[in-house]
């Protein structure tokens, strides 16, 4: 079972339909029984880095952690994926995860910000998550802060500044974009993320 | 690179999706459902369903819509037409939209968009501004093109922003239905004047339009309401057109 995190941070109905769309076994849930008893937990979310803090309240960050130390497949989506950093400049005070290096910041100041709509992903070799995946292949985005180019990121996307799409490290996933909302690209990563080994 | 959108609108009355030129002559085009996932398929990147027809008795035949067409649809949906506060709001994502289009009740209410905003975020407000050349500017109507406000249209967008919106859905009520080309000084004075995506509906004709209101006008995303029916082959066809003049899209989807 796929356990797909509900921390209060928007709407998980679109999430959910994608995993329920190729056939998958999955649950939006906040329980921690069921998070730990998932053999694949997602972190989607939408909205404000600060929303995070009820990962902290709710007890939900050390039951999350664990999940990843103990090899579970993980996938953070939009707000999750930025989790998997070590913070935002959203929220300052808040920290992330620190799977991955580096902090979120804003958009440079040459370009609109939020980020909306459909941009392609410069994909390098060799990731997981984007098995048969094309580059330059388009995905949909909605978000004000970026996640850096590190060495963890697989594919990179350019909006005034060129930032990390897609990170993965072993079991641990992350898609800046909103996979759910991304047509045929987005439910193929979906299914690509069933099928990582558990 | 972030590409221009071009979203598909559908009016849907009664559970159907119909076709009219402006409220008038409405006749039946099919299946919500069927029809966007078509829409989808052609190379739309993304679908508004509005609600003409959007009375409290007719709320529950929508809902039903929304979620029929949300379980096979797989790119951004936004449901407009008859959400006047956050209750309305919150029943239409539970019923899978993502993102809602709030008119009327925005001018009367503007608080509405903050808590819509602050529970839903920002990313799923779009506030829909039908507006009007008129002496002084560009005024907001409501009701369905109605009733005046008084209001500037530039200055409503940038309240509308900095309560929360997260994209503005502009019509021009002078271009809406004429297929004479979207009204470009308008959707430019809105674009520059906000920092969110500004999506500029009224007057599509030819692919020339989308192409002018882009640039000259400065949209990030255009919609159509008979996107099929202005001569060109489909979205598909659009998006060549677009490509060929050098104008950033999904394509192939």
């Amino acid at each position: 079972m796929i356990a797909i995190v509900d921390y209060g941070a928007g709407n998980l109905c679109s999430v959910k339909k994608a995993f329920d769309n190729i056939g998958a076994d999955v649950a939006i849930t906040s329980e921690p029984d069921v998070i730990t008893r998932a053999d694949k937990v997602v972190l989607p979310g939408v909205g404000h880095f600060s929303a995070l803090a009820s990962l902290d309240r709710d007890g939900l960050r050390e039951l999350l952690l664990r999940s990843i130390h103990v090899g579970k497949p993980f996938l953070g989506i939009c707000l999750g994926m930025q989790w998997l950093f070590e913070g935002s400049e959203e929220a300052a005070g808040i920290a992330g995860a620190g799977v991955f290096a580096g902090r979120c910041r804003p958009f440079p100041s040459s370009v609109k910000s939020p980020h909306v709509g459909w941009n392609s992903l410069s994909i390098r070799d060799g990731s997981n998550l984007l098995r048969e995946i094309a580059t330059d292949s388009f995905v949909y985005y909605t978000h004000s802060f970026q996640a850096p180019v590190i060495s963890g990121t697989t594919a990179a996307t350019e909006y005034g500044t060129l930032f990390s799409a897609v990170v993965e490290r072993g079991n641990v996933f992350g898609v800046q974009f909103h996979p759910e909302k991304s047509w045929s690209v987005g439910l193929r990563i979906v299914s690509n993320f069933c099928e990582a080994p558990c | 690179m972030l590409t221009k959108r071009i979203i598909a609108c559908l009016d849907v009355a009664g559970g159907r999706v119909v076709k009219g030129v402006q409220f008038a002559n409405l006749r039946d085009a099919g299946d919500p459902a069927e029809c966007t996932v078509a829409h989808a398929r052609e190379g739309a990147d993304e679908i508004v369903l509005l609600d003409i027809t959007a009375t409290s008795d007719k709320r529950r035949t929508m809902l039903d819509v929304v979620t029929r067409t949300a379980r096979g649809l797989f790119v951004p949906f936004t449901v407009g037409g008859g959400i006047r506060e956050l209750k309305d709001a919150k029943d239409v994502f539970d019923a899978g939209a993502d993102k809602i289009a709030i008119n009327s009740a925005a001018v009367q209410n503007p608080v509405v968009i903050e808590s819509i905003a602050s529970r839903f975020g920002s990313q799923a407000v779009v506030v829909a501004i039908d507006a009007r050349r008129v002496d002084w500017g560009f005024e907001v109507f409501v009701a369905g093109g109605r009733t005046s406000t008084g209001k500037d249209a530039v200055q409503w967008a940038r309240e509308a922003a900095a309560r929360g919106a997260g994209e503005i859905l502009l019509t021009s009520m002078d271009r809406d239905g004429t297929r004479s080309g979207f009204d470009c000084e308008l959707v430019r004075q809105v674009a520059d004047a906000v920092s969110i995506p500004v999506i500029a509906s009224g007057g599509a004709g030819s692919s020339r339009d989308f192409i002018a209101v882009f640039e000259e006008g400065h949209a990030d995303a255009a919609l159509a309401a008979s996107i099929f029916h202005f001569g060109l082959e489909g979205v598909g066809q659009l998006k060549l057109d677009l490509q060929a003049a050098k104008v950033p899209v999904r394509w192939p989807c």
